[in-house]
């Protein structure tokens, strides 16, 4: 190719850059041929950032990732996806006879059936996405060590997977507020704002410990118990605005308080949540996320060598 | 020609324990952590290696460098920076194209997925589009042969299959630049055979390929240009045929004995231990040449430190390109016993007409026979290497012919011809 003219359309200034940039062929235009990526490797930088542009560039195989993941969880199982219904339903059956029937949980006016089913719908995603991302790059291990891809889209999959549960689960839902003659109000368009929430907490946590999990194999043992202890300070089988006004803003220090009462609100019509306690959940969201972004941006560079 | 991969001062450090991939238990640090903190020990300090240090080439576009060097010279991970699944820790390279790898075969394959979807699955992992994928999608089932079971789960597959399969998917990728390491390369010989002829393939088309290999034929046929790493550095480059000429004589030159002077750094267990290893002709010399028509012994010198159970001594010879030749370990009856503590020598005689021309390459051990398989104590590989030589007097195998022959071994056979 001789003398190529180079000029650089856009360059981003982090571990990789990937830089594009358009060669023209002296005479007539070579079309036959894309304009080379130009790729810089060097040493990972102390404060590494998230480098959107790469992202977008594979997000065809994060799309592939989610879809393999969804279509291996209910290839071998001989029930499929009705196991997306039978967890929370189940669990709600218990629930409704323990704390609904026996302790005489508060529930916020709504049939105590449906108020823990609906909570436990938001609740069982993120307890999935959390398990699910946070041992993805173990899981992946020929992967990580093998091809170079962005290592977030790993825990990104794996958040995204339980969303085909989630909505599974949530027909069944639907046919409970049917049952119950439960309708939504028009705050139900703030319901996709509350899961998409949830989502992000998962990713944050899930980044968090799928950098932990590279180093300490106790990670997989140690979510499902850090699940139950969540989910308890939750309101998954209470109504958290039954505590005492002291402790709400302790309480909603966990982004799921909001999250479970944000969606039942949209969903069941329920009181709305306190804007002041959403805000402290949404600001311990982003700080979830960020410090699980930052530690996982950190440790990258040694997941291949380390795993 | 413009560079397709320019490397500045690469350098990759590890810290010993990381390179064992060493993963503790969180109690584990715990408790490390807890003892320093009780005893004000200090904290743990790491050995650290350059597995690269200081490496800077240049790839122009369309050439073909060959990479070569012992194993832990740090070839490989040279192309794992290269590929982006390692960082480096300093230094910097500058690609320009798109790069596949031939090291990645099969990667990303799901065993509860069909065929069909696999291949989908590995081309994104790869790189491609879909839209790529779909459009070759065809020519990789028909390449790879398993057309009738497309659709069946990759796990009901035979391991030729799938790795035929993985080949089809990585060889219809187009990159710019093709990365191949032979020695991770999965697969038998077949398999490597149909990596280097995809990779002649893309040389031959102007691609620009980097290529590791511990076959020195291959390298000086198929590169342009070699160079020669030892410990993490650049010791020798140039014309391929060259470097791989001054490698060889580096590796041969002193390999024709060796001693550990100190029983302690000596190869070995508690049961064995290497003193001395090397070649000799009949008169007792030590030889780095061996005429083709004499036969060479392979001399070990080793300790019994306690009587436990019988020891073997063993060597492994290899060709001149890489491929075992042969076995072989010493059973007379006298190793049937538990063998008593002293030291002793053995020599293999390997007989006359029987290695082919070229470097042979020895590694010697003493083993034990244990259950199921051979059990190593003391062993060294690459511990000796002569030439074998054909003064080309007609009465060796190739008689007055004086080209290539090719084969591990070149026996001298007897031929019987009756005129009819």
């Amino acid at each position: 190719m001789p003398d190529a003219t180079a000029s650089i359309e856009r360059m981003t200034e982090t571990e990789l850059e990937v830089r594009e940039r358009v060669l023209v062929e002296e005479g007539a235009p070579d079309r036959t041929r894309p304009a080379p990526r130009l790729t810089v490797i060097k040493a990972a930088p102390r404060w590494p950032h998230l480098d959107v542009v790469e992202l977008w560039h594979y997000r065809e195989l994060l799309g592939r990732l989610a879809w393999r993941d969804v279509s291996v969880r209910y290839k071998q199982t001989s029930i499929g996806v009705a196991w997306a219904v039978l967890q929370p339903f189940l669990t709600m059956v218990v629930f409704t006879l323990v704390f609904g029937k026996f302790a005489n949980f508060p529930s916020k006016g709504v049939p105590y059936p449906i108020f823990t089913y609906s909570a436990l719908l938001p609740w069982t995603y993120f307890a999935s996405a959390v398990a699910i991302s946070g041992s993805c790059l173990v899981s992946n291990k020929a992967l990580v060590t093998k091809v170079y891809f962005p290592r977030v889209l790993l825990p990104l999959a794996g958040v995204t997977v339980p969303l085909i549960d989630f909505a599974v689960a949530f027909t069944v839902l639907v046919a409970m507020m049917v049952w119950f003659t439960v309708w939504p109000s028009l705050a139900i368009v703030f319901a996709p704002l509350f899961v998409a929430m949830a989502l992000v907490t998962a990713l944050g946590v899930g980044l968090f410990l799928a950098a932990v999990n590279v180093r300490y194999r106790d990670v997989p043992y140690a979510i499902p118990f850090l699940m139950q202890i969540w989910m308890y300070l939750s309101g998954v089988v209470y109504a958290i605005s039954a505590l005492p006004d002291k402790w709400q803003w302790l309480l909603a220090l966990n982004p799921m308080t909001a999250v479970i009462s944000g969606f039942q609100w949209g969903v069941l019509g329920t009181q709305a949540p306190d804007v002041g306690m959403t805000l402290i959940s949404l600001a311990s969201m982003i700080a979830m996320f960020s410090i699980g972004l930052l530690f996982f941006r950190r440790s990258e560079p040694r997941f291949a060598d380390m795993i | 020609m413009s560079a397709a991969i320019t490397a500045d001062a690469l350098s990759k450090r590890y810290r010993i324990g990381e390179l064992h991939g060493a993963y503790g238990t969180l109690r584990d640090s715990l408790a490390h952590a807890g003892r320093r903190f009780v005893r004000r020990e200090p904290h743990a300090r790491y050995e650290e290696i350059w597995a690269v240090k200081d490496v800077s080439f240049e790839v122009r576009e369309g050439e073909v460098l060959g990479i070569i060097g012992r194993n832990g010279a740090g070839k490989s991970t040279l192309l794992r920076i290269l590929t982006r699944i390692t960082t480096p820790t300093s230094g910097q390279a500058v690609i320009a194209g798109q790069v596949g790898s031939l090291l990645e075969v099969g990667t990303g394959f799901h065993p509860e997925l069909t065929g069909r979807e696999n291949v989908f699955l590995n081309g994104s992992v790869l790189g491609m589009k879909r839209r790529e994928v779909a459009r070759k999608f065809d020519e990789i089932v028909e390449f790879s042969g398993v057309e009738a079971f497309i659709d069946t789960p990759v796990k009901r597959y035979s391991s030729g299959m799938s790795v035929r399969l993985a080949f089809a998917v990585a060889a219809y990728l187009e990159p710019e630049i093709l990365l191949v390491d032979e020695v991770l390369a999965v697969g038998d010989a077949e398999f490597q055979k149909r990596c280097l002829g995809r990779m002649e393939d893309l040389s031959e088309s102007g691609r620009t390929v980097l290529f590791v290999s511990h076959q020195m034929q291959a390298v000086s046929r198929l590169c342009d240009r070699a160079i020669q790493l030892r410990s993490g550095e650049i010791v020798d480059e140039g014309q391929a045929g060259e470097v791989v000429a001054r490698y060889l004589q580096s590796v041969g030159g002193s390999g024709s004995s060796m001693a550990w002077a100190d029983p302690e750094s000596a190869p070995g267990d508690g049961l064995v231990r290497l003193r001395s290893a090397r070649v000799v002709l009949d008169d007792g010399t030590t030889a780095d040449a061996v005429d083709v028509r004499d036969a060479v012994g392979i001399e070990i010198g080793f300790e019994v430190l306690r009587d436990d159970v019988p020891v073997y001594p063993k060597i492994k010879v290899y060709d001149r390109q890489g491929e075992v030749a042969f076995n072989a370990m010493d059973t007379s009856a006298r190793w049937r016993e538990p063998t008593p503590p002293g030291e002793y020598v053995s020599t293999a005689w390997i007989p006359a007409n029987l290695l082919n021309e070229g470097l042979t390459t020895v590694d010697v051990g003493i083993c034990s026979i244990g259950t199921s398989k051979l059990v190593s104590h003391a062993g060294f590989r690459d511990a000796l290497s002569f030439h074998v030589q054909d003064p080309g007097e007609g009465d060796s195998a190739r008689g007055l012919y004086t080209g290539q022959w090719r084969g591990v071994v070149r026996p001298l056979l007897d031929w019987t011809t009756e005129e009819r």
